[in-house]
């Protein structure tokens, strides 16, 4: 019984939720693998060689493997299956895209975003928004599995030294491209790793007032900057801030959620925060219901005097 | 071309699921059912490809109970002609749904097929990569922005720190995100019409599909409930209590 864990990488370094996902191929019982598949990405494949538990990397490198289109990442995975009883992916946005393809391709199901492992088969995962956890078991020979980063404990970044083996690169597919991409650029923590995070909803009302009365917050605590999807959707925040059921799953030390209602899917993506704290003028605001500390008050006039009192 | 739009009927995404004492579910009796919203957005956008003369048809396909029929009206009023149901009262799991939408592929021979990313009930985001691998496309998933022109598909989808743009051979299946658009609001004469649009029916036996779930369910449970908060009065208490009682700051 060995599992094999789908590293999340940028060809030089592994990505963090990679080391969560670790963490969850060991619960399972048996020898951990990395799978680095990208180009002239040696260095990823040292990073994961070092990460505490890890033992073995395997290594493809081949141009085609840049970008992780799902198409090709998937015939790579498919390449060195057979050999493993587990194959878990972190559920990011790269993960949840092959990890189903690979699924289907060895007629088996998928278990997605698992938050536990009890079994080497059984394992819990939130279903509706988080409103319910489902205890499954999968009856496949070979375990597809998503793994819910905040649900595990990062794996050490160093202290292993595992082997790396390289392995044949697959032909790239053909049938998809990669044109370009657009990657937000900042300075902050990322947001799924970030210990404090700042959230803000509708009640900012625009993007210049989103920026300037949550950035001074933000950079006082050294937090990652967090949106509802009604401050996306209305363009004060990039998409890709958006926490919740269908956006990013986060679950920090400290989750101040500024102007935030708290409808059911956002509740989803952050409820799991050690310490919730709610400003919000609205006394019957749903957030309220699971924050620790709430503030009922404008959140115009709060978080700058928040500011100053930190 | 033809574009196919598979839709689930879910519960609405208002509703807060109580689970089951019994620890078998949830509690979905008497409770108010929907297209799923990522659906919806699909089957708009087959919609706007048909108005720019992209499309030229577009069948509705929905699995599972009888009920679902109401869920493929809907997807006729928003704009699709004609709709499939497989009728099945088993549970469907992600899978056995890709499956069944790839031996419809095979027969309807579609040159897209627009799924929405992920189902508000299950929360998988499996089914049309599964769909995708099965009949051998490629796929672009959760999609902000898809152009169609010369056989390809460029498809801007939304990933982690950001955007990524692909370009897909078609055919290809693309799933939904939230930001591709903005699903517009059925009108009672559409309503009308949708009922006069063809829909068949058809078990997964006449597809040869074996639906057996892999996945067993042992049980479903409350998450864990969070200990009651306080309110606290101003900025200065809440800065105390961060400080000295929860330590985070």
């Amino acid at each position: 019984m060995a599992a094999l864990v789908i590293a999340e990488h940028d060809n030089a370094s592994v990505k963090g939720a990679t080391l969560n996902t670790v963490t969850a191929a060991l619960a399972c019982g048996g020898e951990v693998h990395v799978l680095i598949a990208g180009t002239d990405a040696a260095g990823a494949a040292q990073a994961a060689a070092r990460i505490a538990g890890v033992a073995k990397v395997l290594h493809a490198d081949a141009p085609g493997l840049n970008h992780g289109l799902a198409e090709t990442v998937a015939a790579q995975v498919l390449a060195v299956a057979k050999n493993y009883t587990h194959l878990l992916f972190p559920a990011t946005a790269a993960g949840k895209n092959v990890a189903p393809r690979v699924a289907a391709l060895l007629d088996v199901a998928q278990i997605s975003d698992a938050t536990r492992v009890l079994a080497a088969d059984t394992f819990e995962r939130p279903i509706y928004a988080g409103n319910a956890i489902a205890t499954v078991q999968s009856l496949d020979a070979i375990k597809v599995i998503t793994v819910r980063t905040t649900g595990f404990d990062a794996a050490a970044a160093s202290g292993g030294s595992a082997a790396v083996e390289t392995v044949a690169a697959v032909a790239d597919s053909g049938s998809s491209t990669f044109i370009g991409s657009e990657i937000a650029k900042n300075d902050r923590p990322e947001l799924t790793s970030a210990k404090i995070i700042v959230s803000g909803g509708r009640a900012l009302g625009s993007s210049e007032k989103f920026t300037e009365v949550l950035t001074p917050l933000a950079d006082k605590l050294g937090a990652a900057l967090g949106a509802s999807r009604a401050a996306v959707d209305a363009g004060y925040a990039p998409n890709d801030w958006q926490v919740g059921q269908t956006g990013k799953i986060v679950a920090p030390q400290l989750y101040v959620a500024c102007g935030i209602s708290g409808a059911i899917q956002h509740l989803a993506g952050m409820k799991d925060s050690k310490v919730i704290v709610a400003i919000n003028k609205d006394p019957e605001a749903p957030i309220f219901s699971v924050a620790d500390y709430g503030l009922e008050a404008d959140l115009f006039t709060a978080v700058p005097e928040l500011v100053a009192k930190l | 071309m033809k574009v196919l739009v598979p839709v689930k009927r879910v519960v609405d995404y208002n509703v807060k699921v109580r689970v089951k004492s019994d620890g078998t579910g949830v509690d979905i009796a008497n409770v108010k059912m929907s297209m799923n919203p990522f659906d919806e957005i699909a089957v708009e956008e087959a919609v706007r490809l048909k108005e720019k003369g992209v499309a030229t048809e577009i069948v509705a396909v929905s699995c599972g109970v009888t009920q679902c029929q109401e869920t493929l009206r809907t997807a006729m009023a928003i704009g699709a002609d004609r709709a499939i149901l497989v009728e099945c009262a088993d549970e469907l799991q992600p899978l056995a749904v890709a499956k069944l939408l790839k031996a419809l592929v095979d027969k309807e021979q579609p040159g897209l097929v627009i799924l929405g990313k992920q189902a508000i009930d299950d929360d998988c985001n499996q089914t049309g990569q599964m769909l995708a691998a099965l009949a051998g496309l490629p796929q672009a998933t959760f999609a902000s922005k898809v152009e169609v022109a010369d056989g390809f598909a460029s498809v801007t989808r939304e990933v982690d720190g950001g955007l990524e743009t692909l370009k897909i051979r078609l055919p290809a299946v693309i799933t939904t995100d939230l930001r591709l658009n903005e699903p517009r609001y059925v009108t009672l004469p559409n309503i009308m019409k949708a009922k006069k649009k063809t829909l068949e029916v058809v078990k997964p036996a006449d597809l040869g599909v074996d639906v057996t779930p892999r996945i067993k369910t042992l049980k479903v449970g409350e998450p864990p409930k969070r200990g009651a908060g306080i309110k606290v009065p101003d900025v200065a208490t809440l800065v105390d209590k961060l400080k000295n009682e929860a330590k985070v700051i």
